[in-house]
């Protein structure tokens, strides 16, 4: 298909193409399989009372302020092949270091504090006297979870992904840590990018990439905005 | 039949009210910071008492002395709010049948369309509710809470946001929710009239204390002292019976042990009972019986009490057999006519300041 593109700057190499279906699939999968762990974590900092929340907020944030080779080397520490974790996952058959899962772990965890910021405040945002409503209506808490705040939600809660899925598409300090830069299985856009300005003649492909990666994350900027304006259409004014 | 006795400390204040009450509506009275919110989400399980229980036919829903605590969505108790927290996400219709889904199957008796039918809103069903007024939102909020078919309904000032003719709008609607589903009512109100025109049962609340419970003339007459921080505020509840409505006139005749009382517009059939509220303000006393005057109702009694507040004077008129009268006068007045407790007096109040309105009829 895009041999029909006569612009020499848009023929992507195959190395261009796998590094870019990789990003989109690495990304794919960090964003959705962190989406309910990002969920239950950002209602649960907004609406729950529970010991230790600080902390759990603190570590949540972690992400987000530490140097993101450090949160790479963790990863490492805890699930490469000598970590802590890694040798009991890898007897039940899971691998993640120098595998494209290892990159998606990465991933999620770098995105998963703009993730759970954004629902956070989507929740928190919603009125408790809603809450109050349902429960008086006999839906008890969990019902009034997924009728009330769930929906309610939704805006904030497609923001975030979209959100952490932009970030998964840029991360590269702790991909590169935890799981190296491997064509084919952990090159991301951003490893690939950085390979080609590491070597003599690779500018074009670099550029083409960082064309690529503007238009992407450009796209999820687009689509979070009409999704809120959507959104606020819907629910009206507030109320 | 509810049966209430709870004590709760929130900071400084502290609340300590016990009553009970069988059918119809049940008001619960007092100024702004009396504790009558308090009380009504401890009745919905919003909040846990100190000691103390609630009861709803025999069962507990919460008694701390058993470590008895019923969760509100198990309560099966209908709350509206002031502002009537319809969910933005759904059309009316889904808020509606919301409680409905959660009722047992075999207590599902208040049926859609009767409910539609009677608080008028079948054309709104769907509709979002982010594009109601706010009467209409309270109406479809009254709704909500009754489709769920609630074991009490309890209405915490569900008029409070609303302008004077939205409130004349809902609460003849209130009216016949009252009369037409056989559910159980609690009223939170600060408004005397409301209150009036709907409860059979009034529990009047003040700093966290009840002072007064029993028929809304019996309630409000035993505290009408303290309840009034100003002259403005200061009324008296009249039960009064239906005599005749003069159609050539537009007026009503109704007869009180003390004499009568004319209101404006019709208000039932003869042999009915109504209320009247009277403003302390708008009474008029006299030592003889009162000739050639325009003020047209006339109660005979006699001074039960007197107080005093700067030039202000504000004496309690027993009426002759039943009820009592608040009528506020000038120091000197009083003087001019030498009244002292016991001293027989002639009440009389103009018709064009009684609001109509507010008479009503609670089918005790």
């Amino acid at each position: 298909m895009h041999d029909s593109i006569p612009f020499t700057l848009f023929e992507l190499s195959p190395a261009e193409w796998t590094a870019i279906r990789l990003s989109l699939r690495i990304a794919t999968v960090a964003t959705f399989a962190s989406l309910p762990f990002g969920i239950a974590t950002a209602y649960a900092l907004a609406r729950c009372q529970f010991p230790g929340k600080t902390l759990v907020n603190g570590i949540v944030h972690l992400p987000l302020v530490l140097p993101p080779v450090v949160t790479g080397f963790v990863l490492l520490m805890l699930l490469g092949r000598k970590g802590v974790f890694g040798p009991y996952l890898a007897e039940i058959g899971i691998v993640f270091s120098f595998r494209w899962t290892g990159a998606a772990v990465a991933c999620a965890v770098m995105g998963f504090p703009l993730m759970v910021r954004a629902m956070r405040l989507s929740f928190e945002a919603i009125d408790r006297r809603l809450e109050l409503a349902s429960e008086t209506l006999g839906a008890n808490r969990l019902w009034t979870f997924f009728l009330v705040n769930l929906p309610l939600a939704v805006p904030g809660i497609i923001v975030g992904a979209i959100l952490a899925f932009a970030k998964a598409l840029g991360e590269f300090g702790a991909t590169i840590t935890f799981v190296s830069n491997i064509p084919g299985e952990t090159q991301t856009i951003s490893a690939a990018i950085y390979s080609y300005t590491q070597v003599p003649g690779g500018d074009e492909s670099a550029m083409r990439l960082t064309i690529v990666a503007v238009f992407i994350a450009f796209s999820a900027l687009v689509a979070s905005e009409i999704v809120q304006w959507r959104a606020e259409k819907r629910l009206g004014h507030g109320e | 039949m509810i049966e209430v006795d709870v004590r709760l400390k929130v900071g400084v204040f502290s609340l300590d009210v016990a009553f009970a009450n069988g059918v119809g509506v049940t008001a619960l009275f007092g100024q702004s910071g009396a504790g009558k919110s308090l009380t009504l989400n401890i009745i919905a399980g919003l909040l846990k008492p100190d000691a103390g229980y609630v009861r709803l036919n025999g069962e507990a829903l919460v008694d701390v002395e058993r470590g008895v605590f019923v969760p509100v969505s198990r309560r099966r108790i209908g709350l509206v709010f002031q502002d009537s927290n319809l969910f933005p996400h759904l059309s009316v219709k889904q808020n509606l049948l919301y409680g409905r889904w959660f009722a047992p199957r075999g207590d599902r008796r208040i049926d859609f369309d009767a409910v539609v039918e009677t608080l008028g809103i079948a054309n709104l069903v769907s509709r979002s509710p982010t594009r109601l007024s706010g009467g209409e939102k309270q109406r479809v909020a009254i709704g909500r809470a009754l489709l769920s078919c609630p074991r009490l309904l309890l209405l915490d000032e569900p008029l409070a946001a609303l302008d004077v003719e939205r409130k004349l709008e809902i609460l003849p609607l209130i009216e016949r929710v009252r009369d037409e589903f056989d559910v159980p009512i609690i009223y939170v109100s600060h408004a005397v009239e409301e209150v009036v025109r709907l409860a059979s049962c009034v529990v009047i609340i003040d700093g966290g204390r009840v002072k007064s419970v029993g028929d809304p003339a019996e309630a409000f007459n035993r505290f009408a002292y303290a309840s009034a921080a100003n002259r403005f505020d200061r009324s008296s509840v009249l039960t009064a019976t239906v005599e005749e409505t003069s159609v050539a006139h537009g007026l009503t005749k109704l007869r009180h042990s003390a004499g009568t009382i004319w209101i404006a517009g019709s208000a039932g059939n003869s042999g009915s009972p109504a209320r009247v509220i009277v403003k302390a303000t708008d009474v008029v006393l006299s030592l003889v019986p009162p000739q050639e005057i325009s003020a047209r109702s006339v109660l005979g009694g006699k001074v039960a009490n007197i107080q005093f507040e700067g030039p202000i004077a504000t004496i309690e008129i027993e009426l002759k057999d039943d009820g009592r009268l608040l009528a506020t006068i000038t120091r000197g007045a009083l003087e001019d006519l030498a009244l002292k407790i016991g001293s027989p007096v002639y009440a009389l109040f103009k018709t064009a300041a009684l609001d109509e309105r507010s008479i009503g009829m609670a089918n005790a």
